[in-house]
């Protein structure tokens, strides 16, 4: 595969660590959070036939976290955005 | 030795001579053939045995979808088992055997197999080998192996190389019949990147084996000054030899080139093949097709063979593989064979045309509406059964047959992301399903256009197609006229008779094991290839496949469409191992790094470990020391006694930086960070999310908004990662960053009573106590150099790790040996290293094992409830948290002269060795060196109230069961006193 890194360009996906479902952006906050908020969290992804967001890490690169939507039918890669930016803008800070 | 079979023209280099063996005959041939080629011109048309049976078998193609004429190519370390012989390029000095055959190839004991047939049909294996089950490794499977089996490995290292490489176009082309050189020569001349890749060593394709004119050259001629004319492009590339295996994502195709194998051994610094990862924009599939045959009984005789096959051996290479040839087909274009043959000289003894109608052959006696229904001869095609349209039979004496079933498209690569064909009832042949591969055209026969003409305009358009997307411009094409004859075919698929017709000749199955599995209602094409096997092994059923559905179809009362095909998985033809592997082997199998140390330790005769990608010195043997404990012993007690120095350089380290350096850390680490002091250092403990320890390690602040993590040696990849992650995408503006340092620094440990005494004469600073405090950490000068110094200790004496940028390392350990003569001081490895942590009952990789938590090692306190941190909410889990779950202890045998073994359970006294009794199992054992018995770690439940509890170390595959102490992990120094000295 080829993930058109937004900062880099096209890179072959072996250049990259794949960690999975973009939704862990949304980490709870521990302190307030209950342990089954907490637990799904960790544990439950869905597993979508068709477009997924996920994490994928630039290791053998820039060391860029990005979130990459792929159909997981047909490969087909349709966004690749800088995880950070999406983070931001999915409301998180600090 | 003579070329008995040899006829005049084809392209083959008659003014050269080679010499090879086959079964250790000698035979002559010429440069431009291949091995079946050259011996059907020697009149040997007998190459192999089949799988189950044993039959006598010769070549059925000309090219890599050959079944049959499976042989040992080369001797020695060279030799490769099940090589096709109809694509093996002949050189001189070539030697092959056959396979499957004891004694001889002439005379085969297991022939037997043939006549017991009726016990070998589909699902033979299932239904018999059954009972008892510990048959099947010691008795069965060795008799199937030798009995039923393809060729022989030599069991030698292959002494050639493989690479691998990567090649960027903007137009791959796939195949060089007509069709893929008329799309290069337009993409091409419109200044596009164009690879075009076929996987013979002569590029051409059907054109060198057909008699057709383009334009006013002959097919081959055209070809050739086709490529002669791409190959003067500097944007094109051509890779004969090179078989496109496989299409993966995003327009990458996998090839395989056979840069040596026509080469009695490669040339110096070439490697054997090259598998090529090819990078394209767009992609032309110009495979063109495969025929497939008819079955009738006995149809698997040596000299009954597809008839283009039998065209494409009188055409290309000048061998009649008979004199007296017959053609057996239900389409016009078996009639062009007997044509060919007929011009080339071979007697042309029959048309067999199932078909009732279309034109009569003049000439040539044509028979329609006839069929052959049985065949002759022992080792060879003798005669043929016919009968004819009104129910006459007659024998023929023929010693070849040419069979036409019609022509598959070679689809395959259009499957490679599970697209399924689709049927065309007018050429009654599966075609590509459209557009799954993106960016993926087909052209010419692989589409479904099987004519000359057809090839040519459609490589032309898909390559116009292409460049058009592409923003290209193509120029005004230059066809030449050429044959555009339509497909006029009358499927037919087999002869209905009692005996054997083999559909699928590889794995030796007939119509009736197709019958048997409709009985038997595996009737799905999935069940009906696995439960006879059809289309499996080397060949995949390039000719057979679509036959066997088509009878399952009959036999159903489905269509072809409704039945269906199974799915074509890259790649398209075997790939050799050694080519994946490329270079990846023996020592370059991974990389490996060295630490700073690694020359000097080398010197001093040190006994190395692999740790990930680390070498480190596992232990430095002295002279007299035989036994690698004496050397461990010695390490472990003059560390403890005076001082030890040990790499610990592999220690992954991070920089981190910034104004919320401190509070980044208190999200990461269980426990805090932020109000550690600077020029202080902290064990700090790692969770993951689930709860679980992640790692462990220590990190000192440097300054106020700096600090140094350290992490195992395991980690240091996936913990930098971890950090990356936490960094951006949990927490993104906070102001911190991150750098490895882990090879920038070389870092030293210097541990025991006099490690003060060493490093004070080597480090421009004051060290002592007062000045240098326990856990203390800083910034100091070695000889002015630069340097870091951390007061931390691994082996629970007074020690330091010293670390100095790395290009200082080598010069470091030896500064350190030179300043520690006079205090003994040695080196010790990972083994002492090991010993000294269990003595002082530190945690590592074996209690480290991703199911423990910071509560089961002991440090359940560590984990902050005053503030969030990763995995510390589910740390919290009731799971847990209970109070009886394991614990981390230490144990020593009740008899100190008692061995411990890795891996044993403990039991209390008197319980039974059962799964329910299991109160937990020993992590790290050493023989402790300072206490004279062995130690060990474990995890034991409720271990923590249980200190001066007697039990058992059971373990049951080595048959141990001894008496055990639960101790305090902390066998030394309990208090740390050694520590704070």
């Amino acid at each position: 595969m080829i993930i058109n890194h937004p900062i880099l360009g096209p890179r072959d996906a072996q250049e990259f660590v794949y960690l999975g479902d973009a939704s862990l952006i949304h980490r709870p906050d521990g302190m307030t959070a209950s342990i089954e908020t907490f637990h799904d969290y960790t544990y439950l992804r869905d597993n979508p036939a068709g477009l997924h967001r996920e994490l994928w890490y630039h290791e053998q690169g820039d060391r860029s976290w990005l979130v990459v939507t792929r159909n997981t039918v047909t490969h087909e890669i349709t966004s690749v955005e800088l995880a950070r930016d999406v983070a931001r803008a999915e409301g998180r800070s600090k | 030795m003579s070329q008995s079979n040899r006829i005049a023209g084809g392209q083959i280099d008659r003014s050269k001579t080679l010499r090879f063996h086959f079964d250790g005959l000698p035979y002559l041939g010429h440069p431009g053939d291949t091995l079946a080629s050259a011996l059907l011109a020697n009149g040997v048309r007998l190459m192999g045995r089949s799988f189950k049976y044993h039959r006598p078998r010769g070549p059925i193609s000309a090219g890599s979808e050959e079944p049959n004429a499976l042989v040992e190519l080369r001797a020695g370390a060279r030799q490769e088992p099940n090589t096709r012989a109809t694509v093996a390029e002949l050189f001189d000095g070539l030697t092959a055997q056959s396979q499957n055959r004891w004694p001889s190839l002439k005379f085969d004991a297991l022939a037997i197999n043939d006549r017991f047939n009726s016990f070998f049909t589909a699902g033979f294996y299932y239904k018999t080998f059954m009972w008892p089950a510990s048959f099947w490794e010691k008795v069965y499977e060795p008799i199937i192996r030798r009995a039923a089996g393809l060729g022989s490995l030599s069991k030698l290292e292959d002494p050639d190389t493989y690479d691998k490489g990567f090649l960027h176009c903007d137009i791959l082309i796939i195949g060089a019949g007509p069709s893929g050189p008329s799309a290069a020569l337009t993409a091409g001349r419109a200044g596009a990147r164009v690879i075009l890749a076929d996987e013979d060593f002569r590029m051409g394709g059907r054109l060198n084996a057909e008699t057709f004119a383009l334009g006013d050259q002959s097919g081959a001629d055209w070809a050739t000054a086709a490529v002669a004319e791409l190959s003067t492009m500097p944007n094109v590339r051509l890779l004969n030899r090179t078989t496109v295996v496989g299409a993966f994502d995003h327009g990458i195709y996998g090839a395989v080139e056979r840069v040596s194998d026509h080469l009695p051994e490669p040339e110096a610094g070439k490697p054997r093949q090259t598998f090529w990862r090819i990078y394209s924009k767009r992609a032309i599939l110009a495979g063109g097709a495969t025929e497939r045959p008819i079955a009738f009984e006995n149809n698997d005789r040596p000299g009954i063979m597809l008839a283009g096959s039998l065209r494409a051996y009188a055409n290309r290479w000048g061998v009649a593989v008979g004199d007296r040839a017959a053609i057996f087909t239900n389409n016009d274009d078996g009639l062009r064979t007997a044509v060919d043959l007929q011009a080339k000289g071979v007697d042309v003894v029959a048309v067999i045309d199932s078909r009732e109608g279309g034109d009569l052959l003049s000439g040539i006696r044509h028979l329609r509406g006839a069929e052959v229904i049985d065949s002759d001869g022992r080792l060879g095609l003798s005669a043929i059964t016919v009968r004819q349209a009104n129910g006459k039979t007659e024998t023929l004496k023929v010693n070849a047959l040419g069979v036409s079933g019609g022509w598959n498209p070679n689809v395959n690569i259009t499957s490679h992301h599970r697209s399924r064909p689709i049927w065309r009832e007018d050429i009654a042949a599966f075609v590509p399903g459209s557009g799954e591969i993106a960016n993926l055209l087909v052209a010419g026969a692989a589409g479904g256009t099987l004519s000359t003409h057809g090839a040519l305009v459609t490589g032309d358009e898909m390559a116009r197609l292409a460049l058009d997307s592409l923003g290209l411009t193509a120029k005004a094409a230059n066809l030449p006229k050429a044959e555009d004859a339509p497909v006029r075919i009358t499927p037919m698929w087999y002869v209905e008779g009692s005996s054997r017709a083999w559909i699928d000749p590889q794995n030796d199955v007939t119509v009736k094991d197709i019958k048997l599995a409709h009985q038997e209602n595996f009737t799905s094409v999935e069940h009906l290839k696995r439960y006879t096997t059809l289309g499996m092994a080397t060949d995949q059923g390039k000719t057979g496949n679509v036959l066997g559905l088509a009878v399952m179809a009959g036999l159903t009362g489905k269509t072809i469409p409704e039945t269906g095909t199974t799915i074509y998985r890259p790649p398209y033809t075997p790939v050799a191992l050694g080519a994946l592997g490329g270079r990846g082997r023996g020592r370059e199998f991974k990389p490996f790094r060295l630490t700073p140390s690694h020359k000097w330790a080398e010197e001093q005769g040190a006994v190395f470990v692999e740790v990930g990608y680390w070498m480190r010195t596992q232990w430095v043997p002295k002279a007299a020391e035989t036994e690698w404990r004496q050397s461990v012993d010695r390490e472990v007690l003059a560390t403890r006694k005076s001082v030890g120095i040990c790499d610990v350089t592999t220690l992954g380290k991070i920089d981190i930086q910034g104004t919320d350096a401190g509070a980044f850390l208190d999200k990461v680490y269980a426990n805090t960070f932020s109000t550690l002091a600077v020029g202080k250092c902290r064990y700090g403990l790692m969770l993951r999310e689930d709860g679980m320890v992640f790692d462990d390690g220590t990190t000192a602040r440097m300054g106020q908004h700096e600090y140094v993590m350290t992490t195992t040696t395991a980690n240091a990849v996936t913990v930098f990662r971890h950090l990356e992650f936490c960094r951006q995408v949990l927490w993104p503006d906070m102001d911190v960053q991150l750098i490895s340092t882990t090879e920038a620094w070389a870092q030293f440990s210097v541990a025991g009573p006099n490690a003060r005494k060493l490093l004070q004469k080597v480090v421009d600073q004051d060290i002592s106590d007062a000045a240098f405090p326990y856990m203390g950490a800083g910034n100091i000068t070695v000889g002015g150099l630069r340097a870091r110094l951390f007061r931390i200790s691994f082996s629970g004496e007074l020690a330091y790790e010293i670390a100095v940028p790395t290009r200082y390392g080598d010069a470091m350990i030896r500064k350190l040996m030179e300043a520690g003569a006079e205090f003994d001081a040695v080196v010790y490895g990972t083994e002492a290293l090991g010993v000294m942590r269990i003595e002082k009952g530190h945690v590592a990789g074996n209690e480290l094992n991703g199911t423990s938590t910071a509560l089961n090692m002991g440090l359940g306190k560590m984990v902050s409830r005053k503030k969030d941190s990763i995995g510390m909410l589910l740390s919290q889990r009731e799971g847990m948290t209970q109070a009886d779950g394991l614990r981390l202890v230490g144990v020593k045998p009740v008899n100190p002269a008692d061995a411990l073994k890795a891996g044993s359970h403990f039991l209390k006294t008197g319980a039974a060795a059962t799964a329910q009794n299991d109160d937990g199992w020993l992590t790290s054992l050493v023989y402790s060196p300072h206490l004279g018995h062995y130690i060990a770690l474990g995890y034991l439940k409720n271990g923590t109230d249980r200190i001066g509890e007697t039990m058992r170390a059971v373990n049951l595959l080595a048959g141990t069961d001894t008496p055990v102490e639960i101790v305090s992990p902390h066998f030394i120094d309990p208090e740390g006193e050694r520590l704070r000295a």
